[in-house]
This record gives structure tokens, C-alpha cells and sequence, in this order.
């Protein structure tokens, strides 16, 4: 519409800032709104188009950006009280997505330094879920999640370290990429854990996605690079034994439903295993926790104070980490790589459910499963972390609510390097489980 | 214990006494709880080497020859 000026880019952004001004008070998805930039921008855009200069399916829409990453003239807080990073460049996917010809109409909350899954520790205050106040809204790219449901942006960019991306797209009922592992540069993004951080879309369709995708990886979002759905059968392996063992009512049910769609449509769908998959958190806490304090020491040494007591002790603790054992989680790591490769060997793609629960109430330690206590942060990220350990693509769909009416989410995982790949078959399966491209939440109309 | 005795014997409750000690050393009595995790964590890690296929332990398929 926008191409054949049947939409006008600044009406369209306005139309997002005016949501913006309606509901981030109260749901605190941004930190900082751009309002003159964009609008700015969005006149820029209507006038290249005007003039039949029609760079893509990006070209005019809003977008927002993770208060993580480099955006010009913009500080960026991180989601905290440690003072802010103030850059005179643009990190190379903002750089991308201005020349796809996006309108970025500001930066999102999270939890701070990405360092959580439930983006109540920030300094700008708790992200609210939209379909349930009272609980998370997921992280920790929280806001970005919040933004697309509420149709404040119709892309997002967040960032995926643990699960970061596709834990809020599936608290929230949006669409979350994560892509292979260094596939779209880090540079210019506040790191979390320099070997395992990624960066990618949230939208609202598998489509939009893809489309975000090539444009934060190249600034090329035409629709012409989109593949096809995938076509006829597909292979798909369900990663059983840890993956199933601890998941709440309401996603087993969800996720029941969705593997009998899938069935019923014909797939191929097959019991699979992931060898020391059990291992998975061990492996990523001597990785992660070291890097993330590497980073952190010159900042915690001027500013503990000024960050939120859980992340401060989370970054402490990893300074406690001895070389050898570091070593060996790397040597973990590649075990674990070859798993998952031989565990997709003759598949199209893994089927699992992302998030292992339904948003958890804000402020919430602890869930039951089972009849069994169990930690919040070790049940986010149960189901996502590997992928980042092994930096095999990963996207998160949403496939429909619990009966306490909290968004479920699939996720399915592709043979690295294949993101591409694993977005025609995303397509292909997102049509199946819930009628056609499009989110629990719905899009801005 | 001294930082010198950790690395002779790097077991993990001695390295969970020294880096509680350090810890509260700096002030930071709360970390106590998550490193006793940590140390749950870090024995399991450890434990893993050989289904890890830690190069200079036995291969199994070694013995089966």
C-alpha cells in the first residue's frame, strides 16, 4: 500500500506515536521515543516514493530498536542506572535498517543489560504484558515485544543471548527470530556474553520477520528475497526426553494441539533425541557468566551501586569462575553442537515449544510444575539456551493461549546457517497451526 | 586458604569456601546463596568430562578394541 501511495509512511508513523503516547505509561515498553527523527524520517521516506524511489517492504514503516543497541545521537541506557553509552554511529543492523528505508520511532525497554528473561530489574520500570498486566511481558527484549502487540511498530529489533528474543515474542504472542549465530553483526550492541549474544527480528508474522531479517542483515528487505513457503512434506523431529520433561498445563496442551496439526496436515513428525541436552544449563552459565563480567568489571568497579541488586550479583558471580572450568563449557559447547547437528540430521527442523510456561507474574522467583517449585529464570530459559550455546537458527511462533489465556509459542529449530531455510518452513508451518500469518496479539490494524 | 591453595586443589568445595570467603571479603554476603548453586552447576559441569569426550581421559570405544 505504502509503494502505491495508497498509505502515507507519516500518517502511518504518527498513527504508531500516537499509540505510543497512549500506552507506555502504562506498559513501559520505551525508553526513548524518537518522535521528531521519525517523523522526519517518515517525510523523507513519502517523498523517495513519490518520486518512485521504493526501496522495499521496509521502506516507511516504524520500526523500534532495543535500548541495547547503537542508534546516533541516542543514549543508550541498557535498561539501567549505570550511565548510559552516548554514539556518534549508527551499530551496522540500525545502519541496515535505515537503508531498507525504515522509520525508527524509538528504543525499547528490557531487562537490564539483557541480563534476565522477565525485564522487571530496569531502571525504567517493569515491561507489562498486554494480555495480563499483572505478569511479565517476558526478556528481555520485553519492550519490543509490547510494541508490536500494541501496534506501536510493525518490527522490531531485540537481541538474543539465552533466549532473549524468543522468550518475550512468546510471553507477548509475536514472532521472534533468533538467526544463526554471528549471521548479523554484533557491532555496536552492548554485549551480554560476547560467544553466545545474536541479534534479530520480533514481528508480527513469520513474513515480516523474514523481511526484517534481510534488512538488518544487509538493508535489503524487497519482497522478492522472500523464499516460498515450503512446499509438500516436511520432516520434523520433536526433541522428547528434558525438552517435554518440565512444561505447565497450558502449554503441553497448546503444544499437543499444535504437533496434532501439524500431523493431520501431513507432516512427518518423529520422536528425537539431543544428546547431554540435561547439561545445557551447566554448560551455559560457565560460558555466559564470565564473558558478561568481563565486560562489566570497569563498570562495576565505578558503578556497582547503580545497578539493580539481582543483575549486579548474577555479573558477580561470574567473576568466581575459574579459566579451566571455562575452558571445559567450551569443550561442553561443541558436544552439544554436534548433538543437535546429528539430532537434525534428515529433518527440516526441530519442533518444541519456546517458553516452557505462561507469562509468570511480575516479580514472581518461583513457578509450580508438577506440583514442584521451580526457579522462573532456570524455566524461561529452559528450552531456548541451547540454541544459543550451539548457534543453530531458532524462531518462535505463536501457536494459540492456555486456558489462562496467556499466549503459547512453538518453536522450531533449522541446521546452522539455515535461516533461510528455516523461514520458508516457518511459513509453511504457521499457515497450518493457526490459519494463516498473524499473532495472538494482533498487529496495529 | 590462600588463592595459591585454590589452584593446587581447585575441587569444587574448596572452591566454593574460597570464593564465599572472597565474597564476603568485599562485602557481598548475598552472593553466598548462588554460589552454593554455582557450585551444584560446576560439580555437574565437571562430572560431564568424560561424556564430554574429554580428550585426555579413556575413550571408551579404547577399551572395546
Amino acid at each position: 500500500m505504502i509503494e502505491r501511495r495508497e498509505l502515507s509512511p507519516v500518517e502511518l508513523t504518527r498513527a504508531c506515536l500516537d499509540r505510543i503516547d497512549a500506552g507506555n505509561a502504562d506498559l513501559r515498553a520505551f525508553i526513548t521515543v524518537m518522535r521528531e527523527q521519525a517523523l522526519a524520517d517518515a517525510a523523507r521516506a513519502e517523498e523517495e516514493i513519490g518520486k518512485t524511489h521504493y526501496r522495499g517492504a521496509l521502506h516507511g514503516i516504524p520500526v523500534s530498536v532495543k535500548d541495547l543497541v547503537s542508534i546516533a545521537g541516542t543514549p543508550t541506557t541498557s535498561g539501567s542506572n549505570v550511565p548510559a553509552r552516548h554514539p556518534r554511529h549508527d551499530a551496522p543492523v540500525v545502519a541496515n535498517l535505515r537503508r531498507a528505508g525504515a522509520v525508527i520511532v524509538g528504543k525499547t525497554n528490557l531487562h537490564e543489560f539483557a541480563f534476565g528473561t522477565t525485564s522487571d530489574e530496569t531502571a525504567f520500570g517493569a515491561v507489562r504484558n498486554p494480555h495480563d498486566r499483572s505478569r511479565s511481558a517476558g526478556g528481555s527484549s520485553a519492550g519490543a515485544a509490547v510494541a508490536l502487540v500494541e501496534g506501536m511498530c510493525f518490527g522490531s529489533v531485540g537481541t538474543d543471548t539465552g533466549g532473549s528474543i524468543r522468550i518475550p515474542a512468546a510471553a507477548c504472542g509475536v514472532t521472534g527470530l533468533k538467526p544463526t549465530l554471528a549471521e548479523i553483526s554484533t557491532e555496536g550492541v552492548v554485549p551480554l556474553s560476547t560467544t553466545c549474544d545474536h541479534v534479530g527480528p520480533l514481528a508480527l508474522s513469520v513474513a515480516d520477520a523474514a523481511l526484517m531479517y534481510f534488512a538488518m542483515l544487509d538493508g535489503d528487505a524487497r519482497v522478492e528475497r522472500l523464499s516460498a513457503p515450503a512446499d509438500g512434506q516436511l520432516w520434523l523431529g520433536v526433541p522428547e526426553a528434558y525438552f517435554l520433561d518440565k512444561l505447565d498445563d497450558g502449554t503441553r496442551a497448546s503444544f499437543t494441539h499444535a504437533r496434532s496439526r501439524l500431523l493431520a496436515a501431513g507432516h512427518a513428525i518423529s520422536s528425537v533425541s539431543v544428546a547431554h541436552a540435561q547439561r545445557t544449563a551447566d554448560v551455559y552459565l560457565h560460558i555466559c557468566l564470565p564473558e558478561s563480567s568481563w565486560y562489566h568489571a570497569p563498570l562495576l568497579k565505578e558503578h556497582a551501586e547503580r545497578y539493580s541488586p539481582g543483575v549486579r550479583l548474577r555479573l558477580e558471580m561470574g567473576r568466581y569462575i575459574l579459566a579451566e572450568d571455562y575452558v571445559r563449557a567450551l569443550h561442553g559447547r561443541t558436544a552439544l553442537q554436534r548433538a543437535v547437528d546429528r539430532a537434525l540430521e534428515g529433518l527440516d527442523a526441530l519442533v518444541l515449544p519456546a517458553l516452557a510456561i505462561g507469562a509468570p507474574p511480575l516479580g514472581a522467583t518461583s513457578v509450580v510444575i508438577d506440583g514442584a517449585s521451580q526457579p522462573v529464570r532456570a524455566m524461561m530459559l529452559r528450552l531456548t539456551q541451547l540454541f544459543n550455546i550451539t548457534g543453530h537458527p531458532a524462531i518462535a511462533i505463536p501457536c494459540g493461549t492456555g486456558a489462562d489465556g496467556l499466549p503459547r509459542s512453538v518453536q522450531l529449530v533449522g541446521h546452522r546457517g539455515g535461516t533461510e531455510r528455516l523461514l520458508a518452513v516457518a511459513a509453511a508451518l504457521e499457515r497450518q497451526i493457526t490459519g494463516g500469518p498473524g499473532s495472538v496479539g494482533g498487529g496495529a490494524g | 586458604m590462600s588463592a595459591a591453595d585454590i589452584l593446587r586443589s581447585p575441587d569444587v568445595e574448596a572452591w566454593l569456601a574460597r570464593s564465599v570467603a572472597a565474597a564476603e571479603a568485599r562485602g557481598l554476603r548475598e552472593l553466598k546463596p548462588l554460589l552454593e548453586s554455582l557450585a551444584r552447576s560446576l560439580q555437574a559441569l565437571r562430572d560431564a568430562d568424560a561424556e564430554f569426550g574429554h580428550p585426555a581421559l579413556p575413550d571408551p570405544d579404547d577399551h572395546a578394541r
